[in-house]
């Protein structure tokens, strides 16, 4: 009796072996949980090739190439009255000033014993264009210097900077009119004497744009000014009234029409694209209300409205998480409702609303969409300004238009100033998405 | 500058009034602020608050209405003839204005007197040159009706600023001395102040409103003005893209709208499979050391500009496709098939690795929300780990992903930037992704930068492309939130 039922559960496979379908089975999970790791593989890959681009482009953009030399500011080519008359000395254009850097070029070379076969007109061309105009300048404040020998630091220009930096090779100047491989080997033979040198170049972050033809003088400093002054207008009228908009919304808003409609316009304003913002601001703040165009003051009026919306959520979700029940006891002791919101819940949501900000602030300042409508590209943006009222209203650039100006450019050398133009962005990003980070770690309370 | 001098005085008769109001108050309870109704500086608020709210509302009302007036007032005196043929108002008005800051600069920089400016005729003046001489260049000589209407234009715009500070000044004033009035002590000032600092709330939340109704009314009016100078099935129904600035531009949205199109969904083609399974894998297999570590590096991406990626895709990602797919026989793969860096394939590309963060954390959050009694269901039954998720938690959580894919989507169709500078400007139909293609965004910057006038069809298209791109995003989100909310699933 029992011998039949034994006979029968004699299995067939081992529970430890698995079969066909258990295998099939297995290996789909183990495919899927490969997908999911390739996905964020892919994620992060993409983010370090990123990252490696930018800086392995653009940290070559805060080195330039300078060449030194002591050059005799002399008195009969400056100034031949000798009276040292500002005016007379203005009179110089930089074509005055062209000559004696030859010279001094002929004599550094002389003095330092390089050999070459290259006329002194070669050698000047060197040299930035920028030189002549950097010399005229100090003789104009310095008027006091003419006669005596002042050691100058010039820039050299693109080509023999990329030329040391390893963009310009012998074989990739075959077709180019701006330079040699006579003057590349004088390059070689000035470096080796010391006179010609790379090093940290503070213009790039403070310096001024320069045109199309001097990408080594260019820097980004101005459009920072620019940027700088958007995010000022931006900060006095996004902060109070989107603040001012949340506090009503979250805290005295009866629930009807109105205030749904307010709502769902905000959620929706957050997702418009940012190019809208630059039509209205082109219709609105330049064609109907005239407001000069390229200027930071209009830019920061349209990045005010772009930011609103981010403003406003964030700020919102920190009053909502503020309990009620310190509504409820500032109420309790006699507080109206404006004396509870204002002295009790808006300092408690204060840290929440500022990391908002700040976060709000870093998305305005890397924008460059609107910035093109309203007419930030396209010009060079030379001149810092001097005051607030300038600041806010001469034209300027800003940083990422600056960049946007830059890669449009046809010499690759301004390819490299792009680049740098971003690792400088992405280091006030950084700096104040940290600073949003440390703000909610430090203040942040949970209730 | 007036109007910051303006702003400076109301501001500096705000504090004043802040003090002398505080201290009236004091004085009329004796000062023992206890017999107050209110604090001693809701008094003080009060008098500011009508020093403030009604001076900045003129002033605002009045900026806003003045060029409007004006602009009425010196286009009536344009006649109908010095109109050219085809445009509108718009462009003479243009003139007029230029003309009318030259003549500002002129006088500003002493090279003609004020009087001089009003009376100057262009019948006996060569005016261009005068204006030439202090930097104010003109692009043709200055009929005498545009003159005019310049002078008039100055005059009005003088006899406005001037009206505008007298009034400002009398409001201020009033609103003044009315709340000092009130500084007594039975005066009920918390109350007032309260409600006047709700309407200042409630007028920071319409703001929101404001801009929406700007948005869509800026682009309305320019469109309407465009679609009388286009036929608007042209528009809608052709088939080229032509903008010819001497005129008889094809002007038609359906090829721009091909590529917008077209590179979106090559980016969503990187971004969904992407940020999909990277989701998936933070929130169901992942252990919370990689999740801290990989979901903030991830979200690194989405906090990059724009511009960076339009610049990795202009001189990166562009050049490396061109190495792979182009240069014949020096290439990669040895074939001719694309010749320049920009294409739809470059834009697609790197907008897709822009929107892989914003599937991932949309999605992450949906799944986080199946709840986990589902899973463990699933899990009893037998099921593993991957069927569990492919066939219970995805679909509970599929509304919400459509929904962040829609967003993406949406995302992906308003992006400038990377479309700008790595998809082309060559208007056309084609399947194939090496070619370079534009989109809408693109032709929107490229009519609106530079120096179009506004009164020609090729600028204003601009705005029409604008409206349309408006209503398709938020078309979009509306139909995400839609799907969102209609098909949700509800779990206790």
């Amino acid at each position: 009796m029992t011998d039949t039922s034994h006979s029968s559960a004699v299995p067939t496979s081992s529970l430890y072996a698995h079969d066909a379908r258990t295998k099939k089975r297995n290996a789909a999970e183990a495919r899927f949980k490969a997908y999911g790791m390739v996905a964020i593989a892919i994620g992060l890959i993409m983010l370090v090739t990123l990252m490696v681009t930018i800086f392995g482009k653009g940290l070559g953009a805060f080195q330039q190439t300078f060449i030194t030399m002591n050059v005799e500011l002399l008195e009969s080519k400056l100034d031949k009255s000798g009276t040292r008359d500002l005016e007379k000395i203005k009179k110089v254009s930089t074509f005055g000033y062209a000559p004696i850097i030859k010279g001094a070029f002929q004599t550094t070379v002389d003095a330092e014993g390089i050999e070459t076969a290259l006329k002194t007109k070669d050698m000047a061309k060197l040299l930035s264009k920028s030189a002549a105009s950097q010399l005229r300048d100090f003789v104009i404040e310095n008027p006091d210097k003419i006669g005596t020998t002042v050691e100058f630091r010039f820039l050299a220009n693109s080509r023999v900077d990329g030329y040391l930096k390893g963009r310009v090779t012998r074989d990739s100047i075959a077709n180019d009119k701006n330079i040699t491989s006579a003057q590349l080997d004088f390059v070689d033979q000035l470096r080796a004497a010391g006179v010609l040198f790379k090093t940290f170049n503070i213009d790039f972050i403070i310096g001024a744009d320069a045109s199309d033809q001097r990408p080594e003088a260019a820097g980004i400093g101005v459009a920072m000014m620019g940027s700088l002054f958007m995010m000022l207008v931006v900060l006095a009228l996004a902060l109070p009234i989107g603040v001012a908009a949340s506090m009503y919304l979250e805290e005295f808003a009866p629930q009807n029409i109105w205030t749904d409609i307010i709502e769902v316009n905000i959620s929706n304003l957050a997702a418009v694209p940012s190019i809208v913002f630059g039509i209205l601001g082109l219709a609105v703040f330049i064609n109907y209300m005239h407001l000069p165009q390229s200027a930071p003051l209009v830019g920061g009026l349209v990045l005010t409205l772009m930011t609103l919306p981010t403003i406003i959520i964030s700020t919102r979700a920190s009053l909502k998480s503020v309990p009620p029940s310190i509504r409820d006891a500032a109420l309790g002791v006699g507080a109206s409702k404006m004396q509870s919101v204002f002295h009790h819940v808006l300092p408690l949501a204060a840290p929440g609303i500022l990391t908002g900000t700040i976060i709000g602030l870093a998305q305005a300042l890397g924008e460059t969409a609107p910035l093109l409508l309203i007419g930030m590209i396209g010009f060079i943006a030379s001149n810092a300004p001097t005051s607030i009222g300038e600041g806010l209203l001469s034209p300027n650039s800003a940083m990422p238009a600056q960049i946007y100006e830059w890669a449009k450019r046809a010499d690759p050398a301004f390819y490299e100033r792009a680049w740098g133009g971003i690792i400088i962005l992405l280091l006030f990003l950084v700096t104040m998405n940290t600073i949003a980070v440390i703000l909610r770690r430090r203040f942040e309370r949970r209730w | 500058m007036p109007v910051l001098w303006l702003v400076l005085i109301i501001l500096g008769l705000a504090a004043l009034g802040f003090i002398m109001g505080r201290q009236r108050a004091l004085k009329s309870a004796g000062g023992d602020s206890r017999k107050l109704h209110s604090l001693p500086n809701y008094y003080g608020a009060n008098v500011a608050l009508s020093v403030l709210v009604p001076s900045f509302g003129v002033l605002i009302v009045w900026l806003l209405a003045q060029p409007m007036l004006i602009d009425r007032a010196v286009s009536a005196m344009i006649p109908p003839e010095l109109i050219p043929e085809n445009t509108t108002t718009g462009l003479v008005m243009s003139d007029v204005r230029r003309v009318a800051e030259g003549l500002d600069v002129a006088v500003e920089k002493g090279a003609m007197s004020a009087s001089e400016a009003n009376s100057v005729r262009s019948e006996f003046t060569d005016l261009r040159a005068r204006l030439g001489d202090v930097g104010v260049a003109l692009g043709q000589d200055v009929r005498p009706e545009v003159l005019r209407a310049a002078q008039r234009y100055r005059t009005l715009n003088a006899t406005g600023n001037m009206a505008l500070t007298i009034v400002i000044c009398l409001v201020a004033v009033a609103g003044f001395i009315n709340a000092l009035r009130h500084c007594t002590a039975e005066y009920r000032a918390r109350n007032v102040v309260e409600r006047a600092i709700l309407v200042i709330l409630m007028a920071a939340a319409s703001i929101a409103i404001l801009s929406t109704i700007g948005i869509v009314l800026s682009m309305l009016f320019e469109s309407v003005n465009f679609f009388g100078l286009h036929r608007w099935t042209d528009f809608f129904f052709g088939t080229t893209w032509a903008p010819n600035f001497r005129g008889d531009s094809e002007l038609s949205i359906l090829p721009l709208l091909w590529g917008t199109l077209y590179i979106s969904f090559i980016a969503l083609l990187v971004a969904v499979p992407v940020g999909l399974f990277a989701a998936i894998y933070l929130s169901e297999y992942a252990g919370s050391k990689t999740r801290s570590f990989a979901k903030p590096l991830l979200e690194i991406l989405a906090g990059i500009p724009t511009i960076v990626y339009g610049l990795f895709a202009l001189l990166t990602v562009g050049p490396l496709l061109v190495k792979v797919f182009g240069q014949g026989d020096n290439g990669l793969l040895g074939v001719e098939w694309m010749s320049g860096a920009t294409s739809v394939l470059t834009a697609g590309i790197v907008m897709g690795i822009m929107l892989i963060p914003f599937v991932s954390s949309l999605s992450d959050d949906i799944i986080n929300a199946v709840p986990q009694s589902m899973r463990d269901g699933s899990l009893g039954l037998g099921a593993t780990k991957s069927e569990t998720i492919r066939q219970v938690v995805v679909p509970a959580a599929l509304p919400g992903i459509v929904g962040a894919i829609l967003l993406a989507a949406s995302r992906a169709i308003g992006e400038t930037m990377i479309v700008v500078m790595g998809a082309g400007a060559i208007a056309k139909f084609s399947v194939n992704p090496l070619e370079s293609m534009t989109t809408i965004t693109t032709r929107i910057v490229s009519q609106l930068t530079g120096d179009g006038d506004f009164a020609s069809p090729e600028t204003l298209v601009a705005f029409a492309l604008g409206l349309t791109l408006f209503v398709l995003t938020l078309g979009l989100n509306v139909l995400a939130l839609y799907i969102v909310r209609k098909y949700r699933e509800q779990y206790e």
